[in-house]
């Protein structure tokens, strides 16, 4: 059912865990549903230098979460917000059809992860002006 | 690495003494049981002998046996066929929240065909209040259908109780009996029902085949319109193979019944202990005691279902989950949210069910490899927080 990379990244996920000082915190998904991502972000010089998550959810929802936070690593803020749900699925060689509305929530997640970074950029901005 | 499997509420492997008693049927006994020739005589023999030893062990006579091709084809032989025979006498029928989807969505189908369905809750171990069942009867029911245990939680219900209340009303009572049939005692006299259904694979027989009892003297209109096997109440060939497969399944599974009640029941019991003592924050789904010997159903909150299932199978264990993901639709199982709990708990279910091949090392196995499993999940849980609950538990 799962391809190869999905199940690699479900035995292996990448980059589990918290990061205490993050610049950015997202959350995406509910509990109703039996899926929730919450992905933290480090931002140097309006790059992304680390990324970590923890997932409740399926396999499709761990490896999902897996992926993208390779993926968003050494990336600027304008090009992480490029990345889609859909390109996370291509990145794992497919996710079934019925994990891709439900399980495939981590561009979404990583997104209100970048707003909230930009958000407590302003704040800092707007302190400091 | 050596499977373990414990899903045998959903299938079980067939019996080689099974496979032998059919064979057989599928190479040079090939007759057609409705022929007047030697070989229809032949298949006709098989069959009236396998419709004797199941009527026997069910209580009922042979007439009372209709073969099907399952139990979802029993289930809706006896609910459809019952429901279009009875339709000029009223058109209540009454149900229960936790039933197989064999039974639940054909009441759902009979609702859009003008029938009403009442559909009783449960308590939170899954049983169904006879006095319940009392007070939904209206002068326009004509039929209840309550299953014998369910197939998720393994929660057994009182129907012999709810069985006395509908023979003083004269209301038809059907029971799905698929997971009972082969495991515990079922004997239509002593539940009192006038319909049960079984299916030959969940006791060590094919897949493909099952039955209905149809108590002598309840009218049915057929599903299947075609020749006048099973005395016009289901047209077709019979599958006399599958049928002798059954057959033979039945008898040695009432054969070991005793022994294998008591086995398992010790499995299953040292199971839910031993997960229960390794696992904090985990719940047994289902009733302790009035509960299938081979059934084990737990929640550990804070993971879902399916990663513990993928976990599990490459550990070697093959088991099943109620929640969404696994169930192929967006909601977890209906049978647990009936129980009462919380979407995000029913999403991390875990069923094991025993079988006559699950053995003590099996289980000390199950109980080596699951903490470990749940821990991990729980550790990439954003629900989870360990050290929050080290301080408050």
């Amino acid at each position: 059912m799962y391809s190869e990379k999905v199940m690699d990244h479900f035995t292996n996920p990448r980059n589990v865990g918290e990061i205490p000082d993050a610049d950015g915190v997202g959350v995406e998904g509910n509990a109703v549903c039996g899926d929730i991502m919450k992905l933290w972000i480090k931002v140097e010089d309006g790059r992304i230098v680390d990324a970590r998550f923890k997932t409740f959810g399926c396999g499709a929802a761990i490896a999902t979460s897996s992926m993208i936070t390779e993926l968003v690593k050494g990336k600027t803020i304008e090009e992480a917000m490029q990345i889609s749900n859909t390109a996370v699925a291509e990145a794992l060689d497919g996710l079934p059809p019925v994990k891709m509305h439900c399980s495939n929530l981590a561009a979404d997640a990583l997104r209100k992860a970048i707003d909230d970074y930009l958000a407590k950029q302003k704040g800092a901005e707007e302190n400091n002006g | 690495m050596k499977r373990i499997y414990l899903d045998h509420a959903s299938t079980t492997p067939l019996r080689p003494e099974v496979l032998e008693a059919m064979l057989p049927f599928l190479k040079e006994q090939h007759g057609n049981p409705s022929s007047i020739y030697g070989e229809g005589r032949e298949a006709r023999k098989a069959l009236d002998r396998a419709r004797d030893r199941i009527a026997t062990i069910l209580g009922a006579s042979p007439r009372e046996i209709i073969f099907t091709s399952g139990g979802s084809e029993a289930d809706n032989l006896a609910i459809k066929g019952a429901a279009f025979a009875l339709k000029d006498r009223g058109n209540h029928i009454i149900t229960s929240a936790i039933e197989h989807h064999a039974v639940y969505n054909t009441c759902r189908y009979l609702e859009k065909h003008g029938f009403r369905i009442t559909v009783l809750p449960v308590d939170s171990y899954g049983l169904v209040d006879p006095a319940a069942v009392a007070a939904a009867l209206t002068p326009e029911t004509i039929l209840v259908s309550i299953m014998h245990a369910n197939n998720e939680i393994g929660t057994i219900q009182p129907i012999a109780e709810i069985s006395k209340i509908l023979k003083e009303r004269k209301i038809l009572f059907h029971t799905d009996a698929v997971q009972t049939v082969g495991h515990i005692p079922v004997n239509v006299q002593e539940l009192g029902v006038d319909l049960l259904s079984l299916s030959a694979h969940k006791f060590y027989g094919p897949k493909g085949v099952g039955a209905l009892y149809v108590r002598r003297g309840v009218r049915l209109d057929p599903l299947i319109h075609g020749g006048a096997q099973e005395h016009n109440r289901r047209a077709g060939t019979e599958n006399v193979a599958g049928i002798v497969g059954m057959a033979e399944a039945l008898v040695l599974a009432a054969l070991e019944m005793d022994k294998e009640i008591e086995r398992q029941r010790e499995l299953r019991d040292r199971l839910i202990s031993g997960i229960m003592e390794r696992i904090p924050h985990t719940r047994l789904n289902g009733h302790p005691e009035e509960r299938l010997p081979g059934n084990v159903n737990v929640c550990f909150e804070f993971i879902e279902g399916e990663s513990l299932l993928l976990n599990l199978d490459m550990q070697g264990i093959a088991a099943s989950s109620g929640s969404a993901c696994t169930s192929g639709s967006l909601e977890p199982s209906h049978v647990l949210l009936a129980l009462g709990l919380p979407h995000e708990i029913a999403h991390g279910s875990l069923r094991m069910t025993l079988g006559r091949g699950t053995s003590a090392a099996d289980i000390d196995t199950v109980l080596e490899v699951l903490p470990g499993i749940v821990d991990r999940l729980r550790q990439m849980s954003p629900l989870y927080d360990a050290d929050a609950f080290c301080k408050t538990h």
